[in-house]
Formats: C-alpha cells, sequence, structure tokens
C-alpha cells in the first residue's frame, strides 16, 4: 500500500505530510501531480500549501488539474482522500466536498492552535474518538472560512457529514472559538462517502510529539486501511 | 469568425461576507470618505473569436462556469462587445 501525497506547484506541506506518516509507519510517496497516481495507491493526500499562489481563488488551479480526475473516480471506487487547508480548498474547488473554504473574517492570515469538537465519531478519520470529543491542532492560513448554502448544510447535517467543529476546549461550540467566521463553526466535512474528508486544522502538524501534541495521529491513521485493493 | 471581447464580472453572491471590501471601505472612511457600503469584484476581460455575439457568450459563460466563479459563493454576468 502507499499513501500518495500529491504535490502541486506550491504545495509546502507535503513534506511535512511525509515526515508524519513515517514517524507512524506508514507508508507514502510525494508524488508531482504531472506524474499520475502510482498503481499501488491506497490513499490520497492532499497536502496544505498554496498551490499556484491562490491565483483566482484558493485551490481552484489545482482543483482542475487532470490527476484530480483521477482521484475522484478513485475516491468514488472508495479509496480514502483527506485534504488538509489547502488540499481541503482544493477538494471542495474540485467538487470533491461541497461548500468552499473564503477569506477568513478577519481578512488576515491565520496562525495559531484551535480546539475542534468531533461531530461524526463514526468513520475511518475519527474512530478513535467519541462524538463531542475535543482535538487541539493548529491552523494555517487566510482563506479558512466555510461558506455553504442553508441547504447544503442542512443535507449534510441530515447525513452526518460534518466531521470538526471549532470549539472551546471544553467542546462548546461557540462564536468565539470560531477563528474564521465559519458557518456553523465547521472545520471539516466528508464528501459523499466517508472516505473523503477536507479540514482546515492540520493532523500533519500535530503528529509528533516533540513539537507539542499528538492530536492529528488518529486523523492520518484513516488513511492506513484501504478499503478496496489498489 | 468575428473579434469580440467578453468581460466576465464575477461578485460574491448577496448575503455572503466580504471582509476585504469591509476592510477596503473602513481604510476609505479613516480617509475621511462618506460612504454607505463597499462591494468588491473580480473582472475577466476576454478577447475571444466567435461565429457571432451569441456564441463567443455561450464560451464565456461556460468559462466562467468551469474555473472563473465558484457557484457556492458567486455570481457572475457576461457583456459581450464587438473588438
Amino acid at each position: 500500500m502507499t499513501v500518495a501525497i500529491v504535490r502541486f506547484g506550491g504545495s509546502n506541506c507535503d513534506r511535512d505530510a511525509a515526515r508524519a506518516l513515517g514517524a507512524m509507519d506508514i507508508d507514502h510517496e510525494i508524488v508531482w501531480h504531472e506524474d499520475g497516481l502510482p498503481a499501488d495507491t491506497t490513499a490520497v493526500m492532499l497536502p496544505g500549501g498554496f498551490s499556484y499562489g491562490d491565483y483566482l481563488r484558493a485551490g481552484a488551479m489545482a482543483a482542475r488539474a487532470p490527476i484530480m480526475e483521477t482521484i475522484r473516480a478513485r475516491a468514488e471506487d472508495g479509496v480514502p482522500v483527506l485534504g488538509i487547508c489547502n488540499g481541503a480548498q482544493i477538494g471542495c474547488e474540485a467538487g470533491l466536498t461541497p461548500g468552499a473554504f473564503t477569506t477568513n473574517e478577519s481578512a488576515r492570515f491565520q496562525c495559531e492552535h484551535v480546539h475542534v469538537r468531533v461531530e461524526n465519531a463514526d468513520t475511518r478519520w475519527t474512530r478513535a474518538y467519541e462524538t463531542g470529543e475535543v482535538l487541539e491542532l493548529p491552523i494555517a492560513h487566510a482563506d479558512g472560512r466555510f461558506e455553504i448554502t442553508q441547504s447544503e448544510l442542512r443535507h449534510l447535517e441530515a447525513e452526518d457529514r460534518i466531521l470538526f467543529r471549532y470549539s472551546t476546549p471544553d467542546g462548546t461550540v461557540t462564536n468565539e472559538a470560531n477563528p474564521n467566521g465559519s458557518t456553523d463553526n465547521v472545520a471539516g466535512i466528508l464528501g459523499e462517502n466517508e472516505g473523503v474528508a477536507v479540514l482546515m486544522p492540520h493532523p500533519e502538524r500535530a503528529a509528533l510529539a516533540d513539537i507539542g501534541s499528538t492530536d492529528g495521529r488518529v486523523i492520518l491513521a484513516g488513511l492506513r486501511q484501504a478499503t478496496v485493493a489498489p | 469568425m468575428s473579434a469580440f471581447t467578453a468581460t466576465v464580472t464575477v461578485r460574491l453572491e448577496t448575503g455572503v461576507r466580504d471582509p476585504e471590501a469591509d476592510t477596503t471601505q473602513q481604510a476609505l472612511e479613516r480617509l475621511g470618505f462618506e460612504l454607505q457600503s463597499l462591494r468588491s469584484a473580480d473582472q475577466f476581460e476576454i478577447d475571444l473569436d466567435a461565429a457571432d455575439a451569441e456564441a463567443a457568450r455561450d464560451r464565456a459563460n461556460a468559462m466562467a462556469e468551469r474555473l472563473l466563479a465558484n457557484p457556492t459563493i458567486h455570481d457572475y454576468s457576461v457583456a459581450v462587445q464587438s473588438r
């Protein structure tokens, strides 16, 4: 098995992701997007960064790269796909997940630790947690405000596809705990199936004890078990 | 074929917050200007050759749908002129 960490021009968390997965003994390979997915790909990670300089909109260019068609098809086959930060923006722009991540309410780049509450623990990304448990993860983004139409939001809620909400350390969802003005404090969501997840916080930056927190490991562990053969 | 310029204007949908516009408005107010509100938009001027204005408009619409606008947050309009 190999987790394909897809590198676009301007990706910059690909090596962080590789180091985190390496520390967890998860086979992985950084893949240049033009080279396509390796034959033995069992999961896909879209890493953070500033692909194509955030030109037009964050993630807009990378979302239309040919490899995303392949990733969409593999996701429909059940291959897990995890989009983090710029990878989350790419995932929404590519239609793997609904909604959009746009300018922070503060109109500033924000780099800080936040708390997120697990909203659905019945997914490969959260199964080591209980619903309502709180993780501490770093964010680093200027375009993390989740926007979605009310009808799409209700649809997501009805299907239990909201994965994380920004919360206080004790798990209360408040405006003060919302770092970027995201609709309903949404920090991460699922695609059409629970194998596809996007989130703005960085689990790969919370995977090594030496740098403070390992709360992100459980999320990354969702890349480990493939539901389909490569 | 005739030469056209299609102008695609992409705006945030009504009701979607625009922190950059808010910040710009505050800066104008700090400079002493009076204004009630301010909206920002992206504008793309696309030179293209097409059989007629309708074909040029169709192509520009398709460009907006596929890339220039994000339907979750944006409205867009297209104006076509001979070039």
